[in-house]
Parts: structure tokens; sequence; C-alpha cells
């Protein structure tokens, strides 16, 4: 194993992958002569040249859109959002062209793109910067949806999402590029669709998606450590496709769960999840299923107030503790 | 003698990719033609006979873009466009058949019912349909043909949009990345004046036509008229070797003209935003069909009597289409869930991992 930090655990998926298949195509703004602008895809362009990994104006519609028109005829481009929060710019190619040209074909055409990028509060970079559309993504049949909290997960995540023959919304996160975590020297794929449980627990489960499943574990060192609280932590890795099994075989263990996020709580991840477990578990909850989002205001640039608006271990544990 | 040089040049039956045509070639164009009218006759009256729903825009008037364009594919060319899209569908091949049961919703539809009028495909006849958001497909087309050019393929995208389209931005980034990147797309503006119904004078802000705007990019461009087939082929043509030749883009204005409203809809087109006397002016003067039709009667390559064959034809195979139909039966109810992810369609071990639909 060696210890690397998020981003580089993403350029050797894109490297590893580019090797493996000549179709594979990385297009962005910054990615390639700048090295990226989070530098994720560093020495790409030394390595693949300018065919392989491309620099495009800052047209979000227009090259995402033409992404998605080249991977209807077979290539499998990689793109970069510098922000997620510049999808916005790009909406109608994501939802109404990759989203449903497979649909509307009857499934003639398919769409292999992976749209990524940054996707996260918290970096002081104010309200156009700073939002997660996790849960705007997921509602749309025909995407999927990734969040990766760590450098092992984004490798393996990122290697099956390139190789996925569907259109997959990768979020990343500026906060955790320069984590550090164990990644195996040899070649591994982590599915779509798979959580992880990050730290076994009896007492409660704290489900999460992103850098909320690492709150999540850190609130459980508290409740371990201040209130002999055993708690579970479910990371989902991916949004969409849903891992139900994993929450579902968690409650019904611990019997209590909280959903932490760092989306807004309208219609939030935890809101489907929620509504997922009192239809499915009811019997097996021993208390109502509680939510934590992100405070339900446009992001807050002012740095001490912003670190409030996003949910921090102890907010958990008054949560957790008001249910155990 | 200079205005003698400019009508021989203007005559386009005599540019070689025209002069070359056989007179089975030209007869061909012409049953295109008349077949897209005709299909589209018919579905204006299946629709009114309420075997159909939504929108439905009709592309009689504009046959000679269509069937000009697709004329000129070879394998490796390709079509995508907007909304208004039976007539590329079947210039490219698709069947009336398959149309007309698309337009019923039912199964046997191009795609299964689920596409509808405004979203026909026929990825194996190189045509990406069929986009119902307007200028939507302007990167898609950008793509396909970035795709032609990483894989090493001498071939073109064309790709169609409306004169109203020209204003989404995401068409000026498509042309700035043509430029830049040396894509071989072809845009193909048909201007047929309208947008709805706003006419191009209220909608575009231009100085002398709307395929002007492409210089700024440094993109060849042009300007034709729509009326006469053959010079619709030309100027297409040229596009076409410069996309093969040099991997460059261009962007082509065709003027041309819509004989229904903007979709069924809009009761109010005639005496609304525009006169009856436009619409009557354009249909005596300036069909295509009509103009093509009198050509080939006047040079002997067609009669009378063979014209009423093919009409009769293409009247008879629209007909059939609309039994064909109307006999079909609609699609299942689990087809609602199926194709929308590849991977859960070939039960790949991917599409077997997790929930991909959250239907309780
Ligand atoms: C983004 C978007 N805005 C508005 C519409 C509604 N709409 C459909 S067609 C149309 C007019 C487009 O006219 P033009 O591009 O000239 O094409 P034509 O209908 O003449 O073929 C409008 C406003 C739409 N489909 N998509
Ligand atoms: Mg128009």
């Amino acid at each position: 194993m060696a210890l690397i930090e998020y981003r580089d655990a993403l350029n050797q998926a894109f490297a590893e992958e580019m090797e493996r298949d000549p179709n594979v195509v990385l297009m962005g703004e910054e990615v390639a002569e700048y090295d990226g602008a989070y530098k994720v895809t560093r020495g790409l362009w030394q390595r693949f040249g300018s065919k392989r990994v491309m620099d495009t104006p800052i047209s979000e519609a227009g090259f995402i859109g033409m992404g998605i028109g080249a991977s209807m005829l077979g290539i499998r481009p990689v793109m970069e959002l510098m922000f997620w929060s510049f999808a916005a710019v790009a909406w109608d190619q994501i939802i109404n062209n990759a989203a449903q040209v497979r649909y509307m074909s009857g499934g003639l055409i398919n769409c292999p793109i992976v749209i990524r990028g940054p996707a996260n509060g918290g970096t002081n970079v104010g309200a156009t910067h700073s939002h997660n559309h996790e849960n705007f993504l997921a509602n749309i049949p025909g995407l999927k949806v990734v969040c990766p909290a760590t450098a092992y997960d984004a490798k393996g995540l990122m290697k099956s999402a390139i190789r996925d023959n569907d259109p997959v919304m990768f979020m990343e996160n500026t906060l955790l590029y320069g984590e550090k975590g164990e990644v195996p020297e040899e070649e591994y794929l982590i599915p779509l669709g798979k959580a992880d449980v990050k730290r076994e627990g009896t007492d409660i489960s704290l489900i999460a998606h992103g850098r909320a499943a690492l709150t999540a574990l850190k609130a459980a060192e508290l409740l371990a450590a201040e209130h002999n609280i055993n708690a579970e932590v479910v990371d989902l890795r991916s949004i969409r496709p849903l891992d139900e099994e994993a929450i579902l075989a968690s409650v019904r263990k611990t019997h209590r769960a909280v959903y932490i996020e760092e989306n807004k709580p309208f219609c939030g991840v935890g809101a489907q999840i929620a509504s997922m477990l009192q239809e499915k578990a009811f019997d097996d909850l021993d208390a109502p299923v509680l939510r934590i989002s992100s405070m339900d205001a446009p992001a807050i640039y002012s740095p001490e107030l912003e670190k409030k608006q996003l949910p921090r271990p102890l907010d958990i544990v008054e949560k957790v503790l008001s249910i155990c | 003698m200079a205005s003698a040089a400019k009508a021989k040049q203007l005559d386009f039956a005599k540019t070689p990719i025209n002069s070359k045509l056989s007179a089975q070639q030209k007869v061909r164009l012409l049953t295109e033609m008349v077949r897209i009218r005709r299909f589209e006759t018919e579905s204006l009256r299946q629709y009114q006979a309420k075997k159909m729903g939504g929108f439905l825009h009709l592309y009689n008037g504009q046959e000679s873009v269509a069937v000009g364009c697709v004329s000129l594919m070879g394998d490796d060319d390709h079509v995508i466009t907007a909304y208004r899209d039976h007539g590329h569908a079947l210039a490219v091949g698709m069947t009336m058949n398959e149309c007309m049961a698309e337009l019923f919703g039912k199964v046997t539809g191009c795609s299964k019912g689920k596409g509808g009028s405004m979203h026909f495909f026929a990825p194996d006849k190189n045509y990406w349909g069929g986009h119902g958001i307007v200028a939507g497909q302007t990167p898609l087309g950008l793509g396909l043909a970035f795709a032609l050019k990483y894989k090493g393929v001498k071939g073109a995208a064309m790709c169609f949009m409306g004169d109203g389209a020209v204003n989404q931005g995401c068409f000026y980034e498509s042309l700035n990345m043509a430029a830049l990147f040396d894509i071989p797309v072809i845009y193909i503006i048909e201007n047929n004046g309208y947008s709805m119904g706003t006419s191009l004078a209220r909608s575009s802000s231009f100085k002398s036509c709307l395929a002007e705007r492409a210089e700024g990019f440094n993109i060849a461009w042009g300007q034709c008229n729509g009326t006469d087939i053959y010079e619709v082929r030309a100027n297409v043509q040229t596009a076409i070797e410069r996309a093969h030749n040099e991997s460059k883009p261009t962007v082509l204005e065709i003027a041309t003209y819509r004989y229904y409203g903007h979709s069924v809809a809009d009761a109010k087109h005639t005496g609304g935003y525009r006169q009856k006397e436009e619409i009557e002016n354009y249909k005596q003067n300036h069909d295509p069909i009509q103009i093509f039709k009198r050509r080939l009667l006047e040079e002997g390559t067609l009669t009378e009597e063979q014209y009423e064959q093919l009409d009769e034809a293409a009247k008879a195979e629209a007909a059939t289409a609309a039994q064909f139909a109307d006999e079909s039966p609609i699609p299942s109810e689990e087809s609602i869930t199926q194709d929308v992810y590849f991977e859960v369609d070939r039960q790949t071990e991917a599409g077997r991992t997790g929930k991909h639909f959250f239907n309780s």
C-alpha cells in the first residue's frame, strides 16, 4: 500500500484507464498544459499528449455537449468541471442530452461519459462556487452519481465510472484533494452501487456520503470516547445506484439512524433514505430517522461562519444524543 | 459578358456534383422529396384524427434541404437535427412505418414509442436525432465530428438547426471550438424565416445574413437558396469537401420556407404573423418539388405519368404506414423503465449492483 493524496489517486485512475483504452480522453478547462486547476490531472498532458488531454475554452455547455456527442460515437470522455457549481451552465446538455438520449432512442444510443470535478462548500468561495448537486442529479433517471470520500474510493470508483457505459456524475471535493489515504499498488476497482461500512458499531447508524462520511467518523470517535455510544458509519459512496441493502442491514442491527450530508435539507439525499427506512425498516426502528444537512441558506462567504454552515462532528453528536 | 458568366455560374445543374447525376439518381431525389411531403401530409391527417399526442412540426416546403444534404453523405458522414426531424429521418433511409409508429407512440416506432415526433434516431444510418431543445444539438454535432476526427475517419457531421436556434449561446461556444480544434462539423441553418411566430427580423440582428456571424470565428460560411435542390447540393458539397480534406467547419445558411404553422398547434400562422399571399407565393413560385419536377420534365428525364406514379406510390406508402402504426401494439408497461441504463438493460455486473430505480 502507498499513502497518496486523493488527487493522485484520481490521477492514477486516469492514467491506468487511458493506457488500457485509447478511446478515453480527458477534457476541461486548464486540465492539460496547466496540469488542472487542482492538479488532479498533473503530468497527464506530458505523458499522453494533446490528443488525449485537451484544454477547452470556458464554455461548459459547449464542451460538455461536445463530450456527450463524442460519447455517442464511442469515445469515452472524462470531462472536468472546474467546479460542479458550473454545471448550471451546462445543465441542458447534462439533463436533456446525456440523461435522455438512451431512453428517447429506445436504447439505440448510449452515452459512456464521466463528468467530474469538485462539488463542495467550506472553502470560502461564496455561494456561486459552493453548490452540491448530487440530489438534483440523482433525481434524473439515466444518470449515475458517485461521491467518494477517500483516496482509495476515489481511484476504484473512477476506474469503474470510466468503464461504465452510462453517464456518471462524479463528485469530488476540494477539501479532500490533499487528504492522504492508503491505495494498493495492484489494480482494483470499486463497483458503483456498493456502500462501505467505514466503522462497525452496534448502537446507531451514521449514514453519509462524500466528505460528510469523514465527519461522521470523527463524530463516532467522540461518541465512543465521551458517551459510550458505539456508532456504525456507512458511507454510501454512490448515490445512484444506491446500496439500499447495506443501509437496511446496518439499521436492522442498530435500530437507529442519522443521515449526514453537505447538501441542503430540502429533498436532500437524506430525505430519500429516511423515506426508504420508514417504509422498509419501520419495525426495526427504535427512534425517528434524523437528518443533518448544511444550514438551509446560500453558502455564506464569511470564513468563520461558513464552518458552522456545514455539518460538524459536534452537530452529529448532539443529534445522536437526542435519540440515544 | 459578366452577367452571362454569372448566369452560367448560377446554373447549379452544371456543377460537377449535379452534372454527374444519372437520370435514375435525379428521379430518386425527386421521389425522396415527394415521400417526405406525403408522409407529413398523412401525419397531419392522423394528428387531426387524434392518433397521436404532443407536438407535430411539419417539414412541408423544406424538403430540398434534407434530401439535398443527405444525398451527399458517404459512409462516414453523419446527421443530427432539431425537432423538425421527419424529413431528415426519411432521407437517411428510415422507413415510413417506423416513423409513423413512433408518432403514434407504438412499440414498433423507431424509438419504441419513447421519443415521439421530436426524437427520432437511427444510429445505424448515421442519424443521431431528433432534439427537442432549441440548439441543444449544436454541441452534440460538434462532438460527433470530434469523434470522427479522433478516430482518424474522413467524415463530417452535418448539424441542422433553425434560424431561431442561432441565438442560443451553446451554438457560439460550439463555433469557437469547431474553429479552434479544426473539427469537421457543418452547421446548416435552415432559415425558414420564422421561429414559431417570430419573424427573422424580429428575432435576430445581423449584417448580411445569419451565417455571416461565423466570420468572427474565422469559419468559412455561405448562404444559398433552398428552392433548387441542385443549389443546395452544390453548396453542401463544398462544405463536405472542406470537412473531409481540411478537417474544417462550415456554417451554411439555406433559405427555405415552411408551409404549415410552427407546429400543428400553431393555427394563427396564416393571417397572424404571416400573410396568406406570402405562403401562396412560396407554394406557387418556390416550391422545391414543383421546381425540380419541372426541370426533370423539361429535360426529358421524367414524364408526367411517371411523376403521377411516384406520387401515388408515396401516398400509398404513407397510408400503409398509418395503417401499420394504427395496428401496432402500444409498448408494455414494463418498458417504461427499460432503456434508461445500458448496464441495467444488459444485466451486466454493474447493472446488477445497487438500486437503479426508486419505484417502491
Ligand atoms: C431552449 C428552448 N427554448 C424554447 C423552445 C420552444 N421552441 C420550440 S421550437 C421554437 C422556435 C425555433 O425556431 P427555429 O429555430 O427557426 O426552427 P424552426 O421551427 O423554424 O424549424 C421554440 C421557441 C425550445 N424547444 N427549446
Ligand atoms: Mg425557423
